[in-house]
């Protein structure tokens, strides 16, 4: 266990930069979430931590000791790939044994070792296939159960589910979860799906074109965005954001007067309204906005409209009779407003 | 057609052709497809061959149809010391060549694989030696070796003065032997380098990587990663150049022609020297038929022994 610290971290390929100065620290035993779009530089930084990448300039710790310059092998980390990475001449036993026979570890010890792994992931009964004779969750656990072989201090996942269907994407993320509060173990799990980051982070990081963008648990992130990236990518549906200028205590889309709380925004400000589609309620005291579309799920209804020329999504509890075309007026939750500065796009 | 004409358009039925028809039956078209593969097979190959075995059990001459003789061609090659010495020679020659050439081979295929500068360039550069019509390369090879005009005794006694005398290379049996081994490997290497080469491409990077986070050394991500998962290819690549090799005709031919004294004749250019120009149809036939089963066993053997693997079977890569 261990805790992993990341300080001024930039990386460059030739002249094009990835990683701008990354500042994170991961604490002992923390489930840490690094996500974003693709491209935004978190692959290359987990395949930094590990070793795989060498680090342009910055100081990338593990437990206290600067690793810059200590081979992957000795960092004692373990990875998952996104591909499994499964040698697929080894058996399950063999690709779990692997780093403990090249350690030449006891067979005791390896017997040991790889039945708690298999016990804990419940890979008992396929111990002696071969990688191609499992399924894609099977792989997926056999690959959880090298790194946990290992006893590492860190475990990093890198895109670990992106291989999955949809419904074992949801079950492997539940399992992984559970992995990580039996074992206690420091995790950085890198992905692009905003959703795995809220429902398995501690800790996220929300990255972008190699920047860091904000830190913090999963619901700090939902509810207190520090920008309109962050405000943006959190969340599904995704926040509503209308362009409009405070005026007299309100904000002003088109002719569209919508309510602030009180000492939000400056007057004669350009500002953009964030609102998330279930803060949006039914209320005849409300503005108009005229209905496109109409997705009941069951548990709420989703409505997409358009208020001031802008498209807007809400999501009611109640059931939405509206027929596209005709109007509905909704209003804002006062309490659950966002308001950003349409120039720096920085949270007011 | 005005506009509402237009969109309310839907293509007419048409009758397929006959043509169509015919070549939408199954049989028909398996048929079709497979004649003209079936038609080369059987007149290039199946005759020539069938011929071949045929002749061997009679004493066709050139010029004179033989009579049955039954296995006595075999009989007699049993106890020819030049038949029985090309047997020999075939075999060390497939097996220096062929151990040359993979050790060669794959020692660049692994350099290969390498981040280096101008990699296609130097992949080109290496095809080369393959591309070139053996019979010229053979040339220019029998150039090197020549006593009077090599370019390596040149190099070694005029310019360095390593020595006081020119190499000898194809005037006496082993230097002989040797110097044709060398030719081959020469030029069997780019084959087995570009193939291995691209076994190695199909091993994913990540495997290594996984290797690398485990422990394992360079030595051993080669020995347990790069070594088991490049054998099913290296058994592929490794029938085909044993039986190019073993067959080998042009190279020995061209530059040697089987001398000094018969030493360095193969069984493929003996049996055209005993068919051809010894006139001996029979003879030849039997010594080219001999070499059938040494190829079936070569072809087993690399493909039982290294070429099956159990973790290959089964399910799909992803």
């Amino acid at each position: 266990m261990a805790e992993v610290a990341i300080s001024g971290v930039r990386k460059n390929f030739g002249s094009t930069a990835i990683l701008h100065g990354v500042d994170i620290s991961v604490a002992d035993g923390e489930f840490a979430v690094l996500v974003g779009p693709s491209g935004c530089g978190k692959s290359t930084l987990l395949r930094m931590i590990a070793g795989l990448e060498n680090i342009s300039s910055g100081e990338i710790a593990i437990g206290g000791r600067v690793v810059n310059n200590v081979a992957p092998k000795e960092r004692d980390i373990a990875m998952v790939f996104q591909n499994y990475a499964l040698y697929p001449h080894m058996t399950v036993r063999e690709n779990m044994a692997f780093s403990l026979s090249l350690a030449k570890a006891p067979a005791a010890v390896v017997t040991a070792k790889v039945g708690r792994a298999a016990g804990i992931l419940g890979l008992d009964q396929l111990l002696d296939r071969y990688p191609r004779q499992l399924s894609g969750g099977q792989r997926q656990r056999v690959a959880m159960g090298r790194a946990i072989v290992r006893d590492p201090q860190v475990f990093l996942f890198d895109e670990p589910l992106s291989n999955l269907d949809a419904k074992l994407r949801v079950q492997m993320r539940g399992e992984i979860k559970d992995l990580h509060q039996r074992l206690r173990t420091t995790t950085i799990y890198v992905t692009h799906d905003q959703i795995e980051a809220m429902t398995m982070a501690d800790k996220i990081v929300v990255m972008q074109g190699g920047r860091v963008e904000q830190i913090g648990a999963p619901l700090d992130l939902y509810d207190r965005p520090a920008n309109l990236f962050v405000a943006g990518f959190i969340g599904s549906p995704a926040m509503n954001v209308l362009p409009g200028v405070v005026r007299a205590g309100a904000c002003f889309v088109g002719d569209v007067r919508l309510p602030l709380p009180a000492g939000l925004g400056r007057e004669g400000m350009s500002v953009s309204y964030g609102i998330r589609p279930e803060h949006w309620r039914l209320d005849d005291a409300g503005v108009a906005a005229i209905v496109r579309l109409v997705e009941p799920t069951g548990s709420e209804t989703q409505v997409t409209a358009e208020l001031a020329g802008v498209k807007i999504i809400g999501a009611f509890r109640e059931r939405v009779s509206a027929r596209p075309g005709e109007t509905i007026h909704i209003a804002p939750d006062l309490g659950h407003v966002h308001l950003f500065s349409r120039d720096t796009g920085l949270r007011l | 057609m005005d506009h509402t004409q237009a969109l309310a358009w839907t293509p007419p039925r048409v009758q397929p052709s006959w043509l169509a028809r015919l070549l939408d039956w199954k049989p028909a078209l398996v048929a079709i497809c497979l004649a003209p593969a079936l038609g080369l097979l059987l007149v290039f190959l199946t005759y020539p061959l069938g011929l071949g075995i045929y002749m061997s059990f009679t004493d066709t001459q050139l010029g004179k149809p033989g009579i049955w003789v039954g296995l006595e061609n075999f009989e007699y090659l049993l106890t020819d010391r030049v038949f029985l010495n090309a047997v020999w020679f075939t075999i060390f020659y497939t097996a220096a060549a062929t151990i040359g050439k993979f050790a060669l081979g794959l020692w660049l295929a692994l350099l290969l694989n390498q981040h280096i500068p101008f990699k296609s360039l130097i992949r080109a550069i290496i095809l080369l030696p393959w591309i070139t019509p053996t019979v010229l390369s053979a040339i220019a090879f029998w150039w090197i070796y020549d006593p009077q005009f090599s370019i390596i005794s040149y190099v070694v006694v005029d310019v360095l003065h390593l020595r006081s005398k020119y190499f000898d290379f194809i005037g006496s049996p082993w230097p002989a032997r040797w110097s044709l081994i060398a030719a081959n490997v020469w030029r069997g290497i780019p084959f087995v380098a570009i193939s291995l080469l691209a076994g190695l491409q199909t091993i994913s990077p990540s495997l290594y990587e996984a290797a690398m986070l485990d422990g394992a050394t360079s030595w051993q991500r080669f020995r347990r990663i790069t070594a088991p998962l490049l054998m099913p290819i290296l058994a592929v690549v490794l029938t085909f150049s044993v039986l190019f090799t073993f067959a080998d005709f042009q190279l020995v031919y061209a530059i040697t022609r089987g001398g000094p004294i018969n030493s360095t004749h193969l069984m493929a250019t003996l049996a055209f020297q005993r068919g051809i120009p010894g006139a001996a149809l029979g003879e030849g036939a039997a010594i080219a038929v001999a070499m059938i089963p040494f190829l079936v066993v070569a072809t087993l053997f690399s493909y039982f022994a290294i070429g099956n693997r159990k973790w290959q079977q089964g399910g799909s890569d992803e």
